[in-house]
């Protein structure tokens, strides 16, 4: 079941087409699916007090309706550590086309998976996983499989990754935290049932996995055209 | 059966060709329809179907598209069970209300039809409703594949291909633009049929959420379902809006989800047939362990290179294994017989070697299907082999699969595991296929 906020953030974002970062991890953490720590703001002496409270870099993402693919338009700044910095990178977003607000955000790190949905005109919501970042298509190391998932579906999913090892921990470095992998993929793939009215396609990309946790740095819901040929 | 539009001057009418086949060849009592009435071929043609004094379990239905709705509604008035629609000129030439027509009249009455566009319903030795003469088609014999096609033209080919690996059908049905009767209602139906062990399907795409209709029905299925897909080739994902989108194509998805849920998914028509004949003895699939008994090293290492390729693992075998069959083995090959996954007996080896080697691999734990290379030629092996080695099979219970030429002196080998439903493959890679087959239809 949809929550009334969720049903609500849908609705709004049906104008672009799209829900925006911020929006799509207010979604995730209704469902419990961990996200950075983070603030919404266009004030340079908010974001200030957020990296002073922060213990350690933050990153900054602009958020505009007309900006799709942040990093095709320098949209996201990373390793942010001093306040003058800072400052200097909010105005330059904040100049960017569309972009009212900032998302400034804990820095986390690790090893960058892919979880994503796609609604399948033949089979429904299907949900892939995969090695992340900004190449996935070019190594295309994904698996897929049909909605919703168990335990058992994400580990067979994982094994058929060329990527396992990575995921695993290889040559003395640590893998990702298996159950919290698994955990998230089967949370993420009951919301997308539950979504399967409204969505073309969902990125979580990227999902920074370390030891101990993932957290779904970035989130992009695609929503379906108004006129779906859902007939 | 009541054929609906035979020509009564065109002998080569589809309708025609149908009527003569069954009534011909068949047991089937057939009845000639078509508003003019007269005769064919001295029998009567019936004006409708409401004139035939005897009731009617089945109507073909070739008649112009735009007369389909009426020809199904004298069915239904009839009190007839069910359709065969063959004429074409629905959805597939853009003519969907005129098909939905007849879905919603068909349903309102609770009958059921296959079709339209298709060629509809062969069952050996009952009834043949394919329009093509039978003088032309060949005919598989009746068999344990029931076998269901979007594409009739594919049916038939894949026939022939069944025919010559000697593959039988319980009933194979092209179900065109599946308006009625779809995949998911063959499934139930083979599933109840006690003469189909494997249920195979052609499909080109399915539906608005067909997909996971049959995935949800397959999985129930108590029996090996097999799937052949066209249509692989990605399309153009249009400006594509996110990664996902970009990396989950149609076909990927098909496949992953089809593997996802152990319904075997044939690469090639090939395939379709090694997995049809491996499936239809070995219902229940292993997780892909090859051990390898050759009597001739180069066979092995074909044999090794191909499941390599097919991801088929060859694991060493246990060093318990290996001694319990070198103990066993004629004092003549001992020292020259190979004991290493492909194991290698040599051409000097006896029945009775071989045999021995197959028992205790099928013991060893590591091992989960065995595939026998046996080459006829070598002097040491008898014409009793098959029978033998499949009696071994039969008491370890672990499934084998073999590989004998196919020529026809070699038929008594190849019966003795035919017989004892021992899959035979006419290839090194054919026998490897079937072993891929267990390994894509294992329970998750």
């Amino acid at each position: 079941m949809l929550t009334p906020r969720i049903t609500q953030i849908i609705e709004s974002a049906r104008p672009a087409g799209w829900v925006l970062e911020p929006m799509a991890k207010e979604i995730l953490l209704e469902r419990h699916l961990t996200v950075p720590k983070g603030v919404l703001t266009d004030s340079v002496d908010t974001a200030a007090r957020f990296l002073a409270g922060c213990n350690g870099p933050v990153v900054l993402k602009a958020v505009s309706p007309q900006i799709l693919h942040k990093t095709e338009h320098q949209a996201v700044v990373t390793h942010v550590q001093d306040p003058e910095t800072l400052s200097s990178h909010m105005t330059r977003l904040l100049s960017l086309k569309g972009c009212d607000q900032v998302l400034v955000e804990e820095m986390v790190s690790g090893i960058e998976v892919l979880v994503g949905a796609k609604n399948d005109l033949q089979f429904g919501p299907v949900v892939v996983l995969g090695l992340g970042g900004t190449s996935v298509e070019i190594y295309n190391d994904t698996a897929i499989r049909l909605a919703p998932v168990t335990p058992a579906d994400v580990a067979s999913m994982v094994n058929a990754l060329k990527a396992r090892p990575v995921l695993e921990g290889y040559r003395g470095k640590p893998g990702v935290n298996m159950a919290a992998l698994t955990r998230m993929v089967v949370d993420f793939s009951r919301l997308i049932m539950d979504l399967e009215p409204f969505f073309e396609s969902i990125d979580l990309n990227p999902v920074i996995c370390d030891a101990d946790r993932c957290v779904a740095a970035d989130a992009r819901i695609i929503l379906m055209p108004e006129k779906a040929p859902s007939a | 059966m009541a054929v609906i539009g035979v020509s009564t001057t065109q002998d080569n009418h589809p309708a025609n060709v149908i009527y003569n086949k069954n009534h011909l060849r068949y047991p089937v009592k057939t009845f000639a329809v078509n508003p003019r009435g007269g005769t064919l071929h001295r029998e009567p043609v019936y004006r409708n179907v409401a004139e035939i004094e005897s009731p009617v379990d089945l109507a073909v239905i070739a008649v112009r598209a735009r007369f389909v709705p009426d020809v199904v509604a004298q069915c239904i008035e009839k009190g007839i069970k069910g359709a065969v629609i063959i004429s074409g000129g629905f959805s597939e030439t853009g003519s969907s209300e005129l098909q939905q027509q007849v879905t919603d009249l068909a349903a309102r009455a609770d009958f059921p039809f296959v079709g339209p566009n298709c060629l509809g319903i062969y069952s050996p030795e009952a009834v043949d409703t394919f329009f093509l003469p039978g003088e032309r088609i060949i005919h598989p014999k009746k068999g344990n594949i029931g076998f269901v096609s979007q594409s009739g033209g594919v049916l038939v080919d894949q026939m022939v291909k069944f025919a010559g690996q000697g593959i039988g059908v319980s009933a194979a049905v092209s179900i065109g633009n599946k308006a009625c009767i779809r995949e998911t209602h063959l499934i139930d139906w083979f599933e109840q049929d006690m003469g189909t062990r494997v249920i195979a399907f052609y499909v080109e795409g399915f539906g608005c959420r067909e997909g996971r209709e049959f995935i949800k029905r397959a999985q129930t299925c108590t029996k090996p379902i097999v799937v052949l897909k066209a249509g692989k080739t990605a399309r153009g994902i249009a400006a594509a809006s996110s990664h996902t989108a970009s990396v989950a194509g149609d076909y990927r998805v098909f496949s992953e989800i089809m593997a996802q849920h152990c319904v075997a998914e044939a690469d090639t028509e090939y395939e379709l047939t090694s997995f049809c004949e491996a499936l239809s003895c070995y219902p229940k699939g292993s997780s892909g362990r090859v051990g390898i008994v050759s009597v001739s090293g180069g066979h092995g290492v074909v044999a090794a290179d191909a499941c390599g390729h097919h991801g088929l693992d060859i694991p060493e075998i246990a060093e318990k294994t290996a001694h319990a069959i070198q103990s066993r083995l004629s004092p003549e090959i001992q020292a020259i017989a190979s004991l290493n996954n492909p194991l290698d007996l040599t051409g000097s080896c006896v029945d009775e070697d071989i045999l021995t080697a197959v028992r205790h691999l099928s013991r060893d734990p590591g091992v989960d299907c065995i595939l026998a290379l046996l080459l006829p030629y070598s002097p040491g092996i008898s014409a009793d082999i098959g029978a033998k080695l499949s009696q071994v099979a039969r008491n370890e219970g672990k499934p084998l699969i073999a590989y004998v030429p196919k020529e026809d002196k070699y038929k008594i080998i190849i019966e003795g595991f035919e017989l004892n439903k021992i899959p035979v493959a006419s290839s090194v890679e054919g026998a490897v296929l079937m072993a891929k087959a267990l390994k894509r239809c294992r329970p998750c």
